[in-house]
């Protein structure tokens, strides 16, 4: 359940929020907090609203009721310039990618370079450059996002959301489309984007493998109930949960299935056992 | 015999399927199923069976006996579902013992999650009045909408006079390339044959009184005041206006407007405003230049057709075509370029999440785009005409 942070160390927070496309209420009341430095998910099945909450705390679709804080300060409540200045903070990776097709990958990472650093042009592309290479995409600068493939447009969609050092950065489905191989990669560039930037990172999935392993705290979004059911460590969840929703979720849904994963919780409970002295 | 025969066959041919009914008891309706049922055959009505279950005495059970089925898809599940909806609205119990096992765990499978009765689209049809009325509201929905793209891009222009819009310059120089010199290939050949046709037009009329000269007026005032501004305007609302909603409405689709909403950069300042910009710069150029080519198309007809000469032909239309005439196509033709970009612009922006939704974006762009210039073309006529011009 809710751990009990400190105030300064709350990063988001969301009070109350509803969503709703007109009258068609998609998830309500939803409160939870997001620490400083933490990576955050959002789980839960398709079509519960993860998409549509992500939409809300990036400022792209206004809620019917509630607001979001960052570090203390309304988000929803600001005025629209103080709200634009709040959004130059985040970083967002979009389900698709969403680069700019017109553009090379170089121009997508320096757009948003070249409008809010006073950086020379040559500058913004030796950063623009850095960016690539830290998503391993060293020497395509000069390709187009449709000359790639979903992978690499993907880690291409997260140089170009790294672009101004954001606090947070967003992700949508990650690791939607991907094979095994590159979710596995993306999974531990966010990790390592955590610990190097010091970024708070909320992710919006529900692929079981990646919640497992980057998740740090968790909300799972109910479809039925329409709000929050659980919030807490995923790997604790698994196995301290009650609902047996959550539980069949994070098991995907039956018995045989959790074997793989149930020994893999079991072997990362058993490293813990032996840390301690 | 028959019945005989038709077994033997059905390795090869299909056996049709047939229904028959069979009351072993009071309280028992046996349906035996038997040929084949596949669904190229279609649905056989239920009401055969509802008529049996209906019939004195009321049957309690009903069985099914497949043994002479020879084979089934689709078909066979759909018709025994609605059989056990009618069956459980009458209570009568349903024994599926009877059926093959793939058809007993499809059924299962089929209603094993019950139906969720408030998500289907209502499909029932509305009356005249109800109709008439949402059609209303649509439309008052899109003329708001309207309004408040051209409330926006005004700001975003505002902005511009301001120096403070965002948008990339290179963007712009694209765009004004794309809708300026890669338009003229088009441009010249429409208007040349405008040219062309409205002196033939004229020829032939003015032929009889021997007032042949007068075609250079025709095709020139004709040109500089109406056919240039209105035949590009048309051209570019079909090769540029429809690119416009295309591409923004693909970028809708891709989410690349919402990134670039969460970097700050306002579409309608980022997007919008270059194409504005481009349209209304390059339509007056294009507009000139389609004028002087349509007057070359109506000479070719003077100077062969007509026995004028070149000179003589030069020498009307300066004469006939004044300053006058080409301001007011010209000033046409930057509101024309307005109309087209805004059109593209705003259909593309309005696009919904998928693909079909571009293509009606992009057909829209162009309707709007041609009603509201011969709407203004309309208006520009009644206007010059009460001034004087």
């Amino acid at each position: 359940m809710p751990k009990v942070m400190p105030q300064s160390d709350v990063h988001i927070r969301v009070q109350n929020l509803t969503l709703a496309y007109g009258d068609l209420v998609i998830q309500h009341d939803l409160n939870f907090a997001v620490g400083r430095g933490e990576i955050f998910i959002v789980m839960g099945g398709s079509g519960c609203g993860k998409s549509t909450l992500m939409r809300h705390l990036i400022g792209l679709q206004e809620p019917v009721q509630g607001d979001v804080l960052y570090d203390g300060s309304s988000f929803w409540g600001a005025a629209p310039q103080e709200r634009e200045h709040l959004m130059r903070r985040f970083g967002v990776l979009y389900q698709r990618g969403a680069l700019w097709s017109s553009m090379t990958l170089a121009e997508n990472v320096a757009l948003p370079l070249e409008e809010y650093t006073p950086l020379e042009p040559d500058e913004v592309l030796e950063i623009a450059s850095l960016k690539l290479a830290l998503v391993g995409l060293a020497g395509f600068e000069d390709f187009y996002p449709s000359e790639l493939s979903g992978g690499m447009q993907k880690r291409a969609g997260l140089a170009r959301a790294m672009a101004l050092d954001p606090e947070i950065l967003f992700f949508d489905e990650p690791s939607a489309g991907l094979d095994p191989i590159s979710a596995r990669l993306l999974d531990d560039l966010i990790l390592e984007l955590r610990t190097s930037l010091g970024a708070t990172v909320v992710v919006v999935t529900h692929e079981l493998a990646s919640i497992f392993a980057i998740g740090d705290n968790a909300v799972f979004l109910d479809t039925e109930a329409k709000t929050i059911t659980a919030t807490g460590n995923p790997r604790s969840l698994l196995v301290e949960s009650k609902d047996p929703k959550i539980h069949r979720f994070l098991t995907r849904g039956g018995p045989t299935e959790s074997l793989a994963n149930g020994s893999a919780v079991a072997g990362f409970e058993s490293d813990i056992r032996q840390e301690q002295p | 015999m028959s019945n005989l025969q038709e077994a033997s066959l059905s390795g090869q041919v299909q056996v049709r399927r047939q229904i028959s009914f069979n009351r072993p008891n009071q309280d028992t309706l046996v349906v035996r199923l038997s040929g084949g049922w596949a669904i190229g055959q279609g649905l056989p009505p239920v009401s055969e069976v509802q008529k049996q279950l209906v019939s004195h005495p009321r049957a309690r059970r009903l069985v099914f006996d497949a043994t002479e089925l020879s084979g089934w898809d689709s078909g066979l599940l759909a018709f025994l579902l609605r059989v056990i909806e009618q069956c459980s609205n009458a209570q009568i119990e349903v024994e599926q013992g009877g059926l093959p096992e793939g058809v007993k765990r499809l059924l299962q499978l089929a209603t094993a999650v019950p139906e969720k009765k408030d998500t289907r689209r209502d499909q029932r049809r509305e009356t005249l009045v109800p109709r008439v009325g949402s059609v209303v509201i649509e439309v008052w929905h899109h003329a708001a909408d309207m309004v408040r793209f051209v409330g926006e891009a005004s700001m975003a222009f505002v902005k511009l006079l301001g120096a403070k819009a965002r948008f990339r310059r290179r963007d712009l120089a694209l765009i004004i390339q794309e809708c300026g010199v890669q338009a003229l290939p088009i441009v010249s050949l429409i208007s040349f044959l405008v040219g062309l046709i409205l002196a033939f037009v004229g020829a032939i009329q003015l032929e009889r009184f021997g007032a042949q000269i007068y075609v250079a007026d025709l095709v020139g005032i004709a040109m500089a005041r109406e056919m240039g501004a209105m035949m590009t305007a048309i051209i570019m609302a079909g090769r540029t206006g429809a690119a416009f909603a295309a591409q923004l409405g693909t970028m809708t689709v891709n989410e690349e407007i919402d990134a670039l909403r969460t970097l700050g950069f306002p579409p309608m300042e980022f997007l919008v405003l270059p194409r504005l910009i481009a349209l209304a710069l390059m339509m007056p150029l294009l507009c000139l230049f389609a004028d002087l080519v349509g007057m070359i198309g109506g000479a070719l007809v003077g100077v062969g057709m007509l026995d004028l000469s070149l000179t003589q032909y030069l020498n009307e239309t300066q004469g006939a075509v004044g300053f006058a005439d080409f301001s007011v196509g010209l000033t046409k033709s930057v509101v024309f370029g307005v109309i087209v970009a805004f059109s593209g612009c705003f259909r593309g922006m309005q696009c919904g999440r998928s693909s079909a939704a571009v293509g009606t974006a992009a057909t829209s762009a162009v309707v709007t785009a041609i009603v509201l210039i011969i709407v203004t073309d309309a208006i520009f006529a009644v206007v010059t005409n009460v001034i004087g011009v």
